[in-house]
């Protein structure tokens, strides 16, 4: 009925919470790209020479490329001449070397975002390697995880304390040549994470880092690369927010995970990115390069998103499981609302025997968002006993948005097993009347169906974030009721 | 409790109830019985506030308040229980979790305490015994998968858990086999108290025969053209309506 769809597009119109700007001086590079701008970048960072060289490659490709168009998203032209490519908060001395260093003003931010950093990474055990505009200024419990040999800092600080697992690492699961946005990631990027868990380590904590983009113009490169050596295991967890802002602002980051023999590393990402206003004025491009390698046989890799945030999210974290009996798994919710566009999904790349994939995706549209799942199971001649198992699930939640899947399969083993299935559903107004009987505000209801449709994906999150998620979706999708 | 006068309400396009008047008392069970296309479901979705029915005229007074100018979730929360002749199925949702957040929301309302996961357990445990309900039922998704049986019998836990003070049963009784209607009935049975009134919707006289009606109205062509006690629900299973609808007619 007509009335039930006018309260359902009620619900979901609720405004952007986090939109604020902190002002702190930048040290910002004009805008444009070339090398001198690269080799800024690198001196900057004091970087060794095999990394200049890398970044100076890729940049060289990189202008041999076009900016691919087939993902089913749309957006104006990016000026790549018109992005500052270095921000960095200015530094009082060399650096703050503790929390009580860092700019006051930078931790209201934090505050204000509901990231108490001291007080939240002690209760809830995390560990946290904060990104502000391309470099990290604190990190947390670093000597609980040194004691366990566990290496979990900045980029930027690895490049100088581990430039030979650096170099040995960096571009072997996305090389610099990979694609448009990851190759410009390569030449460009400023900062990001660094995780190396040694042989047999269990991580003793659950590895937490919360990006921001906050300098106007300034596009954003993260690089993240996470090694799990043999028989390891770790869980990471990224969150993010971002203040409100006018014009587009690009993000491509690139993360590569190595998972060795018996390794298991756990992903689990929630973006809640500015997503532009009623109109579609505004908000993030997020571009991202994720994939991880199961490199080694028996182990596993797992990526878990919500997808709450972004004007467009174009994202495919994928997996190439190589070694035997390696398992990849993926799990997704992404929510588009009013103008938000989403094409993600993963790719699940069988190489070795007895390979096992398991793909869940949850896609959540409302007011005019379009929500895409795109995915490729791709089985190799050597993939003796592949399994994969495939479900796509799309929510509806008005007359002007919409919802598709693009599967791809190649099977190129007859002994594969690869399975896909799909439904679109939408609230229907019987269930929401059924709750209201039932006492429950129209609010809570939506709330409620919502949840229950993503409740395969949530259980996957560990439960601090699993908490975070669902406050999210309730922020991304409730009116302003109340 | 309840005071039904002059009731018309239009669904789907049709004139469907044309000038009803009903009075229920506290603690009254009230039976009302009718053919198929009488109205009686839309009169169980009026009370309700089911948004796809107009109301196009008359009033209803439920405890002294104008129940068609609330909120379906309003009136839930003043006591009245809808249940459905169809209850939809909603996945993912932990049956147990929606019935807690209803309680709760009806705890709230009356301003007491909510109750915790603990003592919720407990209350529900408790009344599932009464609709020999296994603890499966708890963690499934609102009815899904739920049998026709399974359904109604949820129904009817879920009034037990929120004990209201005017329980709507639209044909409660359909589509089940004679021992599911025992347990439902039963149940029913036991929340048969002085403050709580009832108003039983059923096509057949057959669930009469376990939940003792204190009236019964026969509903025909949008209007009750009949009131009597349980004997009338007998006649009518003897003579069928055609006979009240002649004579009506006539």
């Amino acid at each position: 009925m007509a009335s039930g769809q006018q309260d359902v597009e009620a619900l979901v119109g609720r405004k952007y919470r986090h939109g604020f700007v902190t002002d702190i001086e930048s040290d910002t590079v004009p805008p444009g790209l070339d090398e001198a701008v690269i080799r800024h970048i690198s001196a900057k960072k004091g970087e060794p020479q095999f990394l200049l060289d890398w970044r100076l490659k890729a940049y060289a490709h990189w202008l041999t490329m076009q900016e691919p168009r087939w993902a089913h998203v749309r957006f104006d032209p990016i000026d790549y001449q018109g992005i500052s490519y270095y921000s960095a908060p200015r530094k009082k001395t060399d650096g703050p070397k503790s929390l009580d260093e860092v700019d006051p003003k930078l931790l209201e931010t934090y505050e204000k975002l509901g990231i108490p950093l001291h007080e939240r990474a002690i209760l809830a055990g995390v560990a946290v390697d904060a990104v502000f505009d391309s470099v990290s200024v604190a990190t947390t419990f670093k000597e609980k995880l040194a004691s366990a040999g566990v290496v979990f800092c900045p980029f930027s600080e690895a490049v100088q304390k581990h430039p030979a697992l650096v170099e040995q690492y960096l571009g072997s699961v996305v090389p610099y040549s990979d694609n448009y946005f990851a190759t410009l990631n390569s030449a460009v990027f400023t900062d990001g994470s660094f995780v190396y868990v040694p042989k047999g380590v269990r991580c003793p904590l659950e590895l937490s880092t919360y990006f921001r983009i906050n300098a106007a113009n300034t596009g954003q490169f993260e690089r993240t690369l996470i090694v799990a050596d043999e028989g390891s295991h770790v869980s990471y967890l990224e969150g993010c927010t971002a203040p409100m802002r006018d014009e587009h602002q690009l993000h491509a980051a690139v993360v590569e995970l190595v998972a060795l023999e018996g390794a298991t590393i756990k992903y689990s990402t929630v973006q809640n990115w500015y997503p532009g206003d009623e109109q579609g004025r505004g908000g993030i491009y997020n571009f991202v390069t994720k994939r991880g390698d199961c490199r080694g046989d028996n182990s596993k890799i797992s990526w878990t998103q919500v997808e709450t945030g972004s004007a467009i999210t174009w994202k495919y974290p994928s997996c190439i499981l190589r070694g035997h009996n390696s398992v990849g798994e993926f799990y997704s919710v992404a929510v588009t609302n009013n103008y938000q566009q989403a094409d993600t999904g993963t790719k699940m790349i069988h190489i070795g025997r007895n390979t096992r994939s398991t793909i869940v995706s949850k896609g959540i549209s409302a007011g005019h968002g379009q929500n895409a799942y795109r995915g490729l199971v791709k089985v190799l001649p050597g993939a003796e006993g592949a399994r994969n198992y495939t479900q796509c699930d799309s929510l509806l939640m008005s007359p002007d948005c919409g919802a598709h899947t693009f599967p791809y399969m190649e099977v190129g083993n007859p002994s594969a097993v690869v399975e896909h299935e799909a439904t679109t559903s939408k609230i229907s107004d019987e269930q929401l009347f059924y709750c209201r009987q039932r006492g429950i505000s129209e609010e809570d209801a939506v709330n409620m169906i919502v949840n229950g449709f993503c409740k395969e994906v949530f259980r996957e999150l560990p439960m601090e974030f699993a908490v975070e998620a669902q406050n999210l979706l309730a922020v991304s999708l409730e009116g302003a009721v109340g | 409790m309840l005071k039904i006068s002059g009731l018309e309400a239009r669904a789907g396009g049709r004139d469907i109830l044309k000038g009803l008047d009903l009075e229920v008392g506290r603690g009254e069970v009230h039976a009302i019985m009718g053919p198929n296309g009488s109205g009686k479901s839309t009169l169980a979705g009026v009370l309700a506030g089911r948004p796809t029915i107009e109301v196009t005229g008359g009033s209803v007074s439920y405890r002294g308040r104008d129940l068609l100018a609330m909120d379906p979730e309003a009136r839930a929360r003043e006591g009245l229980f809808l249940a459905f002749q169809y209850p939809v199925e909603i996945p993912g949702v932990n049956n147990v979790y929606l019935l807690k957040a209803a309680l709760n929301a009806l705890r709230k309302h009356r301003g007491e305490a909510e109750l915790d996961a603990f003592e919720f357990l407990a209350l529900v445990k408790d009344k599932m015994k009464l609709m020999k309900m296994d603890d499966s039922f708890l963690n499934r998704g609102v009815n899904e998968g739920f049998s026709g049986g399974e359904k109604k019998r949820n129904e009817v836990l879920q009034m037990a858990v929120l004990e209201p003070a005017l329980a709507v049963l639209d044909e409660t009784d359909s589509g089940l086999d004679i021992d599911a209607l025992k347990v439902v009935a039963n149940g029913v049975n036991s929340l048969r108290s002085p403050e709580r009134s009832m108003v039983v919707v059923t096509h057949y006289q057959r669930l009469l025969d376990y939940v003792m009606p204190d009236f019964v109205h026969v509903l025909s062509g949008g209007r009750i053209v009949r009131s009597g006690d349980k004997a009338l629900a007998l006649e009518l299973e003897r003579r069928g309506y055609d006979w009240l609808e002649e004579e009506s007619a006539a």
